[in-house]
């Protein structure tokens, strides 16, 4: 079992929607976010690309944040997804430091929160809130391992990315070109 | 570029109201009731967990599902899998309509002006006063001017009631910026060619469509969420997309062609295009032959229209037109040219639309798959309430001579006709105005403050503290759509279909829905009659008991779909059909526009040119953002807290003007920003264009989110272009240069 995201960037149009999904369902305090757009501008005019992306945590198989925690309050569970335990956490933001995607914030409540994969939905069977909610359909989600998962199907007989490999992290939201 | 730091550093200034409430674990419980709920063998007396709305943050009215926890609290809004307007997925702004619930600057009371120590304000009033007060007002307009002199100005739901109200009391002086700001010049043009204009939502059928042209429409920055949607499923099913901006939209970024047109020249664009299919025998023969009228008119009225031609004009290369002519035709009738939405632009605008529909003609597109489908909608019968008196002019009236095809109410001349000088025949000496923000909505704010001047009394019902209630007599808080019954959402597509919106929460504060607000009103006008009912679910139940349904059952599905009665949605092979028109034919050369006294076919006509130093002033839409009324929400504004100036780097370059550095816009006629707006440089702009996102810029403190955020554009929009045939105020023939340093006050706008 290892689940994993893949998004079109094809489709993407950098809606938000995403975002303000993930606010309400996880009660992501107004003025801070757990997945956000990136807009990337190439070119001159009129020879312009753009591309749009929606970001999160990559939920890496070798996760930096995760060996930087000193109190373990950053843990991995079931399906490589990364996991901060607030109680655990003493909000010293150590892994903010360590992440190359800058996914993690410190939540006003004095811990670090980031994105769970929406694990108490997914766990249910159902997609993460950004994945659910998506206007596009741009977003897939599921088990890697398994061929036919949502995000398998979508990964077939597409050329796709993963940001900042050189990093190391062996990330899993993957970005269909 | 955007990222989630800056979401932090912006929101951090201006927020703090909002405290988060339950965990993760508490929505989940609710939800397995809910999901029981859903389930066929739902209890009836289990407590309800999700209500059915719709949405009102825009007009596309998506329907959903408001979820509530078991405390009663709204967490959510979830689109309704059966709704053809969402699919089941709501937009960032159908997603945060909560924050309109939530916001805490929300109007809470009636309020009247006062006079306190010479200086005027708002007091608080218990609705019955601000009722009596209105009513007081509008009885004493109405003995000396006619019922007539009250005029209505509305957007959305609550226009629906008060209207009523309105025209019970005896005045059909009522316009919908909506029309004359808007959509209006595509109904016209639409309407010319095709005998049906294009309606909301559009008919388009995006979804089965192979090529599909974008001409200024921005969609995906307009988040119009089935047609979204339905891009992005023809993106996946490989159609082409073209799209001409002279910005590279994020639609432009999805295209296969991208055509950078200099602003103000599409008429030529779309003529060279006419040009080509029709000399190179591309269009659908056997669709002309059977259903156009005017064929051979338009091939001689084309001739010259070559695309060498039109380079010349659009900056757009002739390989390139020919090249995307081929494109469309290839894909006929599965084509769509698509009509837009906001189309006042040059005050040329119904010429422009007849060019789309007589382009669209050509390709066969229209009545076809994957062109524009025949659209149906369910028809509710009406309650029944008694004749209303017949008034003794109308808008038709202030209309008068001018823009003969303008099928609905112009607006922007009700409000020139409240300046007395301008119309003293017909006196309009009070308004009534109900969600639409008039300063920011319509062009020339200073002849709307003028117009508001000159009246004895206005009166105006929103959720937020908008601008336009600053210049009330009395204010009135209506409850967001999430707390209150609304009429039927009875809206054309493929399927008929209906929508329920019901509250999901009691409204907050003393604010009250438009429909209790309407009859409240109307019994101090002493128009009893006209609302015999207790309360609205009376009058829904009736009407949906006859179509086929009941509220019960609306209240547990949400939207209900029903069999088209009138014909399939696409023309079979050769059907025999007549179109709505003079000639009941499809007519690329326009009677109806000859007979008005307009060119029946349309040409290019040459618009103003920036002055030297001067840029033209493009305006649009961001995704998290409606009108100016969106601007406040806690949810949306943290998405988007300020729009940003767009200027190419060359342009850049020239100023000194770097990346993110707040300046100033001033147009040409020497209006000048009130706040300053940040600088994007991008090379996603001409340099001869600006652009911003319209709807910010808020002069009003209490809308403390938002509050001078920006440069609003409409201060910019001083030039405006109306469109003889029907009134549309063209907005984009306005130029601004830069200020650098902040104005000294007097100068301002």
């Amino acid at each position: 079992m290892r689940y994993a995201m893949a998004i079109d960037t094809n489709k993407c149009v950098g809606c938000a929607d995403c975002v303000v999904a993930c606010q309400t369902e996880n009660n992501v305090p107004v003025g801070y976010a757990r997945d956000w757009i990136a807009e990337i501008v190439a070119g001159t005019y009129p020879n312009v690309e753009l591309e749009i992306r929606s970001e999160r945590c990559n939920h890496c198989d070798n996760p930096p944040c995760v060996r930087a925690c000193p109190t373990g309050a950053s843990h991995v569970v079931e399906g490589g997804i990364v996991k901060v335990t607030p109680e655990e956490c003493i909000g010293c933001g150590a892994c903010i430091q360590s992440c190359p995607y800058d996914a993690r914030f410190s939540h006003p409540k004095g811990y670090v929160d980031k994105c769970t994969f929406c694990d108490h939905r997914v766990k249910k069977g159902r997609d993460p809130a950004c994945v659910a909610v998506c206007p596009t359909k741009c977003m897939y989600f599921g088990d890697l391992d398994d061929p036919s998962s949502d995000v398998s199907e979508a990964m077939k007989n597409r050329k796709y990315k993963a940001l900042a490999p050189e990093a190391g992290t062996d990330p899993h939201i993957f970005y269909l070109m | 570029m955007k990222t989630r730091r800056d979401f932090i550093k912006i929101s951090a200034l201006g927020t703090g109201g909002l405290a988060a409430a339950g965990g993760a674990y508490k929505w989940a419980k609710g939800s397995e009731i809910m999901n029981k709920l859903s389930g066929e063998a739902a209890d009836k007396n289990l407590k309800l967990n999700r209500y059915p709305t719709y949405c009102e943050v825009c007009f596309w009215k998506c329907a959903g599902w408001t979820h509530t926890d078991d405390s009663g609290k709204i967490i959510k809004i979830i689109g309704n899998d059966n709704d053809p307007h969402s699919n089941g997925r709501m937009c960032p702004r159908g997603t945060g309509g909560i924050g309109m619930y939530y916001d805490e600057d929300r109007l809470k009371t009636p309020l009247i002006r006062t006079t306190k120590k010479g200086k005027q304000t708002f007091r608080k009033a218990s609705w019955d006063e601000a009722l009596e007060v209105i009513a007081k007002n509008f009885n004493k307009i109405k003995q000396k001017y006619g019922p007539e002199a009250v005029a209505g100005f509305f957007h959305g739901s609550p226009g629906s009631h008060l209207g009523h109200t309105l025209h019970a009391f005896g005045s059909h002086t009522e316009a919908h910026p909506s029309y004359a700001q808007c959509r209006g010049p595509r109904e016209v043009g639409f309407a010319a060619t095709f005998g049906s204009g294009v309606g909301s939502p559009e008919p388009t059928d995006i979804r089965d469509t192979k090529c599909l042209v974008l001409i200024g429409s921005h969609i995906g920055e307009n988040m119009h969420n089935g047609q979204v949607q339905e891009m992005a499923d023809a993106i996946d099913k490989g159609a082409s997309i073209i799209t001409v901006d002279p910005r590279f939209s994020t639609a432009a970024s999805k295209s296969k062609f991208w055509l950078p047109i200099k602003p103000s020249t599409d008429i030529a664009l779309l003529m060279a295009w006419i040009h080509v299919i029709i000399n190179n025998e591309l269009y659908d023969k056997k669709y002309v032959e059977q259903y156009a009228y005017g064929f051979k008119e338009l091939k001689e009225h084309v001739k010259k229209m070559t695309p060498e031609w039109a380079y010349g004009i659009t900056t757009i290369e002739p390989s390139s037109i020919r090249k995307t002519a081929y494109e469309m035709a290839a894909a006929s009738p599965a084509a769509i040219i698509h009509p837009g939405r906001h189309a006042t632009w040059y005050g040329d605008d119904t010429q422009r639309e007849r060019a789309i529909a007589i382009l669209n003609a050509l390709l066969g597109s229209w009545g076809r798959r994957g062109g524009f489908y025949f659209k149906e909608a369910m028809s509710l019968p009406e309650y029944p309430t008694p004749e209303p008196p017949h008034p003794k002019w109308d808008w038709k009236d202030i209309h008068g001579d001018k823009y003969p095809l303008a099928a609905l109410p112009v607006s922007n001349a009700l409000v020139e006709a409240t300046i007395p000088e301008n119309n003293p025949k017909h006196q309009i000496r009070s308004w009534l105005v109900a969600g639409t923000n008039l300063p920011l909505t319509l062009p020339n704010k200073d002849q709307t403050i003028k117009a508001i001047q000159e009246l004895e009394f206005m009166a105006v019902v929103d959720t937020m503290p908008m601008e336009v209630t600053g210049y009330a007599d009395v204010v009135l808080p209506e409850c967001t759509y999430l707390e209150r019954y609304d009429y039927i959402r009875a809206a054309p597509h493929r399927e008929p279909h209906i929508a329920l919106r019901m509250p999901a929460a009691k409204p907050k504060y003393e604010s009250k829905p438009a429909w209790w607000i309407a009859k409240k009103l109307g019994e101090k006008l002493g128009l009893e009659k006209y609302f015999p009912w207790e309360n609205i679910e009376e009058v829904l139940d009736w009407q949906l008991y006859r179509a086929g349904s009941s509220l019960e059952e609306m209240k547990k599905v949400g939207v209900k779909k029903f069999e088209r009665a009138y014909g399939a949605p696409y023309l079979k092979e050769g059907e025999d059909y007549e179109f709505y028109t003079n000639s009941g034919k499809i007519e690329l050369y326009s009677t109806e526009m000859e007979n008005a006294g307009f060119d029946p076919m349309p040409s290019f006509t040459q618009h103003e040119e920036p002055p030297e130093n001067f840029y033209r002033l493009i305006y649009g839409r961001t995704p998290a953002h409606t009108f100016s009324r969106t601007a406040n929400n806690p949810n949306l504004v943290d998405l988007k807290a300020e729009p940003l100036l767009w200027i190419n780097p060359k342009v850049a370059r020239i100023w000194g003007i770097e990346n993110e550095q707040y300046i100033w816009l001033k147009n040409q006629d020497d209006k000048i920003t009130q706040f300053p707006v940040k600088v994007r440089v991008t090379e996603r702009i001409r340099w001869d264009s600006v652009f911003m996102p319209h709807g910010f810029g808020h002069s009003i403190k209490r809308l403390s989110r938002t509050y001078g955020k920006g440069a609003s554009d409409a201060e910019m929009i001083t030039n405006v272009k109306v469109d003889p045939v029907m009134g549309g105020t063209g907005m984009r023939a306005n130029f601004v240069t830069f200020l650098t340093e902040e104005p000294k006050t007097e100068t301002r706008s």
